[in-house]
């Protein structure tokens, strides 16, 4: 059943400290609106309950992807499309570039957006794990002022963020620090193109020899939030790579993921899929 | 309740609307001004049936709220064709049946257009990416890929 259009509404402000004083005039009021990509398709079905909208597309400088020496600076509108396309996202974290490519097809990368993906908040989403992998911290302002948490502490549970209702997420901070690991990517869902994932994998490795020196997992749609995989990776740094190291590191990792039953997929499918993407991962 | 007055520039003429500001841009373009070349097929961004350019680039303008386009360059289907000489992508359409129904065909034509402008000479994997976003119930494809392949050569991409 289609909203009820007329019942909603949007501005659109020329300028960030515009929306963010319409933001905090009347907190909870008013909710950011970014590319619109999940909004919209919640707004279609009836199912979209808040009903007053601050755009932020277009606003100046927002969109932008900026590259320190140290850092990589995604504005929060950077769009799929723009990560997807920029050399140093494609050169020194490519998991991200093919999360970008694998969300929607062309026409939903020309709109959503990173801060959008974050801030919607989906355990499904095909960035987030990827983000967690990079050690991203976040940025968000009000008109309060700005403050910079780790990504890893923003997803509170199921669609709860540390997002306060003056908020927006403003940029997303990656440390250029992987660029010489090996990067894994794989999103599995029932078809390659729109699809939703069943479960996303996002993994770097570093290895000395057969010994794994350094390992970071992220994971997505099996468990409330996007999650790292802290106890498989502990298990994993030091130890030699080999059937046995691999057997135990799958064990591990069911101990810390709680897939479940959706329309999507089963626990159980999800639960074995993860391990063998784990398998498939080390192996690379 | 809020009805905006807005401006839309399509297919190089300017416009002027009334209507809710979360108006999606499909049902403007449509209903208000009378450009029934994008079509309403899932209404969620699945299947490109009302796919339009915004700035050069390809969207689902199910997805996109009026207001984000004002001012913004928006071309449709029926904007490609130039003194009264169709796109090279539609005439490769014609030429080798890529339409059957037609509700895909707008959409289809416009994904290709954008695939071409970045990629003038796909391959088959870069044409099955561009036409991701894109689905048809009618052709299996082959007859939209040949077509896809013939706007190439005729230049679709220049």
């Amino acid at each position: 059943m289609r909203g009820n259009i007329p019942q909603y509404e949007m501005i659109a402000p020329k300028t960030l400290p515009e929306v963010l004083s319409k933001l905090s005039a009347e907190p909870g009021v008013w909710r950011p609106f970014a590319g619109g990509t999940d909004l919209m398709v919640l707004l279609e079905s009836g199912h979209l309950p808040h009903r007053k909208y601050v755009s932020l597309w277009g606003i100046p400088g927002l969109e932008k992807i900026e590259v320190t020496k140290d850092a990589l600076i995604l504005g929060a509108l950077a769009t799929y499309s723009d990560m997807a396309e920029s050399p140093v996202i494609q050169a020194e974290f490519s998991n991200l570039a093919a999360a970008a490519r694998e969300t929607g097809a062309w026409a939903i990368q020309n709109r959503g957006t990173i801060g959008g993906n974050i801030a919607n908040a989906s355990p499904a989403a095909d960035s987030p794990p990827s983000l967690l992998v990079y050690d991203a911290t976040i940025e968000l302002i009000s008109s309060r002022g700005t403050r910079t948490i780790p990504y890893s502490e923003f997803h509170l549970g199921y669609k709860k963020t540390a997002l306060a209702p003056d908020e927006i997420i403003h940029r997303v901070i990656l440390p250029r620090t992987t660029g010489a690991m090996t990067h894994y990517y794989r999103k599995v869902g029932t078809r390659k193109a729109q699809a939703i994932s069943k479960v996303c994998f996002s993994g770097v490795l570093q290895k000395s020899g057969e010994i794994i020196q350094d390992v970071r997992i992220g994971l997505g749609s099996v468990a409330a939030t996007p999650i790292r995989a802290k106890k498989t990776e502990s298990f994993l740094r030091g130890k030699m790579l080999n059937p046995a190291t691999l057997a135990q590191a799958k064990l591990e990792l069911a101990t810390e993921i709680t897939p479940i039953d959706d329309i999507r997929s089963t626990a159980e499918y999800r639960l074995q899929v993860a391990q063998n993407l784990l398998g498939e991962f080390l192996g690379t | 309740m809020s009805e905006s007055t807005i401006q839309l520039k399509v297919n190089g003429k300017s416009h002027e609307v009334q209507a809710p500001s979360m108006s999606r841009l499909l049902d403007v373009l449509r209903d208000e001004l009378g450009y029934f070349g994008a079509k309403e097929g899932c209404g969620e961004g699945e299947c490109g049936a009302c796919s339009v350019m915004v700035n050069g680039r390809l969207v689902n303008s199910c997805l996109m709220p009026v207001l984000q386009a004002e001012g913004a360059e928006i071309t449709t289907v029926e904007g490609l064709a130039k003194n009264g000489e169709l796109h090279p992508v539609q005439k490769a359409f014609l030429e080798c049946g890529g339409a059957q129904c037609g509700i895909c065909t707008p959409g289809m034509v416009l994904a290709s257009v954008s695939l071409l402008e970045k990629c003038p000479k796909p391959t088959d994997a870069q044409i099955r990416e561009g036409l991701a976003g894109n689905i048809c119930r009618c052709t299996g494809y082959m007859k939209i890929f040949d077509s896809v392949r013939r706007a190439s050569e005729i230049g679709g991409g220049a």
